[in-house]
């Protein structure tokens, strides 16, 4: 009975739905075109990727990862909340769709690197989390698929092709860690968050 | 919210989604696991005629497949170089084929079915302590959300404009995400309110 008991998922309660739901929101709402423009107007990018390192950096790693599997299943489910308006179950049939699938993955490691060092938060680290878990594991997760669906010789290739989005998922990378480390210091949702279980656990 | 869904009346329309997906699951293993030139010629018939069996119009079905085509011509440019025009044409026709069985898929499945679908996929997880209603509360929820989260962003973008603060993508960022975070404790307070707690 004891061992079926460590299995069970904690239960979540109205508040993490609720952040679950809105940060999975906010990643949607980052693919709209328009949302983010970095610079002034000159490099117009789709942020999404942003909205899954914040996912992790801020809600940590259980939350996080939630948030971005909630996205996939709406994705899934037929809705076009993938930058440019794409959604529905072609996306999955893609050569692209490894690194969606990563996205889960990657909040998960970034919550748990950044779950280490809270309530602070050192720019070093978290900027490491965001770097491994945003870039590294979606891409380790991404190049494989790609390269599997569009056949096994072209691994070079499409590890070659994610290369020209490192730039850009640099520079995300930075912002995130940078919007993390204020928000935790004005909003301290996940600190206070692990606080107050940790506090219920101690009262149980 | 509106879905990719394409209403009309068909059998493929008609058709339960569990069914259609057990279909195109099969069709996929066909597809890549079989594979060959014969294989993908009758794969890319059969799927034209399934786009119009279900009446979708046909600058809507070649729409689905635009996100993909980059990839796939990258894809098959380096086959025609490695292994001749043949493989080519033959791991080419696969992709396309498969993004368009799966977005038909899609085009004739309302949203709320597919909902229903994971709802119903969450059960057997429920000795894991997975509950299958709030799943669907939380892909509702969700669903609610996203306008919402485009409405913070556009008006934190105009604060934003209208303070004169412009290169900082911080200054975007920042206050956008701490609306969220007081938008979620708010809806956190109200779902708790109407007992999702108890």
């Amino acid at each position: 009975m004891a061992d079926t008991r460590r299995w069970r998922l904690a239960r979540l309660d109205a508040r993490d739905l609720a952040q679950i739901a809105v940060f999975a929101a906010l990643i949607a709402a980052l693919g709209v075109p328009g949302t983010l423009h970095l610079f002034g107007n000159s490099v117009p990018i789709t942020a999404q990727t942003l909205g899954v390192m914040l996912a992790g950096s801020i809600l940590g790693a259980r939350r996080g990862f939630l948030a971005c599997v909630v996205v996939i299943l709406l994705v899934a489910a037929g809705l076009p909340l993938l930058a440019g308006g794409r959604g529905g179950l072609g996306v999955f049939a893609g050569p692209t769709v490894g690194y969606l699938l990563g996205w889960p993955l990657g909040a998960l490691v970034i919550g748990w690197i950044t779950e280490r060092a809270l309530p602070r938060y050192p720019l070093v680290l978290g900027f490491a989390a965001n770097v491994v878990g945003g870039i590294a594991v979606v891409y380790a997760v991404g190049i494989p698929v790609q390269a599997w669906v569009s056949d096994v010789d072209s691994f070079v290739a499409a590890a070659t092709a994610s290369l020209t989005f490192l730039p850009g998922d640099l520079i995300k990378a930075a912002i995130a860690t940078a919007v993390a480390s204020q928000v935790h210091r004005a909003y301290p949702a996940l600190a206070a968050r692990r606080a107050q279980k940790a506090e219920a656990g101690d009262r149980s | 919210m509106i879905g990719l869904y394409h209403p009309a009346d068909s059998p493929l329309h008609r058709a339960p989604v569990g069914l259609k997906l057990a279909v195109l699951l099969g069709a996929m293993v066909v597809l890549f696991g079989v594979g060959g030139p014969v294989v993908v010629t009758v794969a890319l018939v059969v799927t034209v005629v399934a786009y119009a069996v279900a009446k979708i119009p046909w600058r809507l079905g070649l729409a689905q497949l635009r996100p993909v085509l980059w990839v796939i011509g990258v894809a098959a440019g380096f086959h025609l170089f490695t292994s001749g025009p043949q493989h080519a044409a033959v791991v080419a026709g696969q992709l396309l084929v498969a993004v368009a069985l799966a977005a038909l898929l899609t085009l004739t499945t309302r949203v709320s079915a597919m909902l229903r679908v994971f709802e119903t996929a969450a059960r057997p997880f429920r000795p894991l302590g997975v509950d299958p209603a709030r799943v669907a509360l939380l892909l509702a929820l969700t669903i609610r959300c996203v306008p919402l989260l485009i409405n913070i962003l556009g008006t934190v973008r105009e604060a934003r404009q209208a303070r004169g603060v412009g290169r900082n993508p911080l200054a975007l960022v920042t206050p956008a995400v701490v609306r969220a975070l007081r938008t979620a404790d708010e809806l956190g307070e109200a779902l708790a309110a109407r007992g999702v707690d108890d």
